[in-house]
């Protein structure tokens, strides 16, 4: 056996991919279920190694100015929570796209509202796809729906995120954060010198190049309306970039299918072996699973409406992601929404009775 | 072969590093596997269970309806995972503390003494390999091998000592394991 091929929780595979990825820092407090990120890369101690530093911050709001502080240097960092810990995180985030700081925040979601529950939710959906803080911005939200794809996407949120100089996030939950999984660690990529950074990131306050640059200076505030809204119009149009080139989806079972689920996530894990159950009895259902969440497919689920009879939209919540659906759909087609709420995780079943409802309501 | 697991009991009994070392080995077997665990307060001192699925191909959703196997080791988890087994499917419980058996005729139920059996040879903390033993010896899913080898990598070493004593469990959990005969 390849010894690159370990079991590893969700949780356990995005600290291994941060340290493989060349990752500088993480600052993180502990909350279930996302806990063992935290505890794995304490117990790898990369700072022997690679020289990635750990720290175990005495809150979410220190964790996410200290992604701040990192991040305006040019650092690849990251930090890591659950739902409340992330709702406290907001106004640094926003501060973050407002300074076009790049940073990984990883949200292993739970139930609210409020402290909630420690069971898996996707019930932050709106608050990761709608900015969450205050402001027009939009943070990069990728969905990773294995923990293959929890070790894959550290790498790619990084990779964005310096590209487009904005927070990225990776929105995922208490099934992917806790299920252990065959991964194949990404490939070690080092840490960049600061030589690399300095040429990359010309924009970093890291007090390099000073004699060449003149000063940077990192900031969300501007008094001057003027230049506000023109820095206003500057985030604007990189988000148009972003939405024309980084729109990430994943169909299967589409190409002849009648009826539609679309579900991110562990909910897309789920709806694949409901529509297995819904093939077995002669319903015709596909697959399609945004990995984007922000830029959401829009195109992608406005051209399948065309195809398809109905579409059920399966989340781990009270509809959220659903609005988007029928905002791409143009009310073309029947759009239903099916989840469970508190902490509970709908089971393969009940998304396949959702869809013969959704088939007795589009006849 | 696939098979949808479902193994619960009290928190305590091993319940979820037996299914993670069964898990494990099916890794060794380039097999494609998920194990999801209830990961809630039910861990300290309640009920814990844990879904493992096995299969040559990928898998799709770690949560399941129904069950190809469940491997049942208090009342309240027979109470709960008796109806979710599928049709023709495997039930094994360990008898200790049951007073409401098994009952469904659709199903293959099998009893294994597993707990008595660990306390007269002074093997309680290997009570879960028995289980796993009773449990390869209906499905042998994977090789003892394999699950040994699973053993040695997840064990920290300072416990190996005690691989001999474990392998020991699971063959004597194979002996030991015994259809249980329902009336139709």
């Amino acid at each position: 056996m390849n010894d690159e091929i370990l079991l590893l929780k969700g949780n356990e595979a995005i600290a291994h991919a941060a340290i493989r990825c060349g990752c500088d820092g993480y600052f993180g407090y502990p909350i279930t279920p996302q806990s063992e990120v935290l505890e794995t890369l304490a117990a790898l101690e990369p700072w022997k190694t690679t020289g990635m530093i750990v720290v175990q911050a005495e809150s979410e709001v220190a964790s996410i100015n200290m992604l701040y502080g990192g991040g305006g240097t040019g650092k690849r960092v990251m930090t890591s929570s659950s739902s409340p810990g992330i709702a406290l995180m907001q106004e640094g985030i926003s501060y973050m796209a407002g300074a076009e700081i790049p940073g990984l925040i990883v949200n292993v979601q739970r139930g609210g509202p409020g402290l909630g529950t420690i069971q898996p939710s996707q019930s932050d959906y709106n608050q990761a796809t709608r900015g969450g803080g205050n402001g027009d911005y939009e943070v990069i939200v990728l969905a990773p729906a294995s923990v293959q794809e929890m070790a894959d996407f550290v790498d790619l949120a990084f990779e964005l995120a310096f590209k487009y100089r904005n927070p990225a996030m990776i929105l995922s939950d208490g099934v992917i954060g806790q299920m252990m999984e065959k991964v194949v660690l990404p490939p070690i990529k080092p840490r960049r010198t600061n030589e690399e950074i300095a040429r990359e990131c010309p924009w970093a306050s890291n007090g390099m190049g000073l004699k060449q640059r003149g000063v940077n200076v990192i900031t969300s505030l501007e008094l001057d309306p003027a230049k506000m809204e023109e820095k206003n119009h500057h985030l604007q149009q990189k988000y148009q970039a972003i939405r024309d080139h980084e729109v990430r989806f994943e169909a299967k079972q589409m190409d002849d299918a009648e009826w539609g689920i679309v579900a991110f996530g562990s909910a897309a894990r789920i709806s694949e072996k409901a529509i297995e159950t819904a093939r077995e009895q002669g319903i015709k259902a596909g697959l399609f699973r945004p990995i984007t969440l922000w830029p959401f497919p829009i195109k992608e689920i406005g051209r399948l409406s065309h195809q398809l009879k109905g579409i059920l939209v399966v989340e781990i919540n009270a509809g959220q992601m659903v609005h988007d659906v029928r905002y791409s759909v143009e009310g073309r087609i029947p759009v239903t929404h099916y989840g469970r709420l508190g902490g509970i995780v709908p089971d393969p079943d009940e998304i396949v009775n959702a869809l013969k409802q959704l088939q007795g309501l589009a006849k | 072969m696939k098979q949808e697991i479902i193994i619960s009991g009290f928190g305590g009994q091993g319940v979820l590093s037996m299914g993670k070392i069964l898990a494990y080995a099916a890794l060794m077997e380039e097999k494609e596997v998920t194990w999801m665990p209830a990961y809630g307060p039910e861990q300290r001192g309640g009920t814990a269970n844990v879904t493992v699925i096995i299969s040559p191909e990928p898998i799709s959703s770690p949560i399941l309806s129904s069950y190809d196997t469940a491997i049942l080791l208090n009342q309240p988890s027979l109470d709960k995972f008796q109806p979710k087994v599928k049709n023709g499917g495997t039930l094994i419980y360990d008898s200790f503390g049951i007073m409401d058996t098994p009952t469904r005729t659709d199903i293959t139920a099998y009893k294994v003494d597993a707990m008595t059996t660990a306390a007269e040879m002074s093997m309680m903390k290997c009570f879960n390999m028995f289980i796993l033993g009773a449990y390869l010896k209906i499905h042998p899913i994977v090789k003892v091998e394999s699950v040994m080898k699973a053993l040695r990598k997840s064990l920290p070493e300072r416990h190996h000592h005690l691989l001999p004593l474990n392998e020991q469990a699971i063959l004597k959990g194979m002996d030991i394991v015994t259809p249980l005969h329902l009336q139709p």
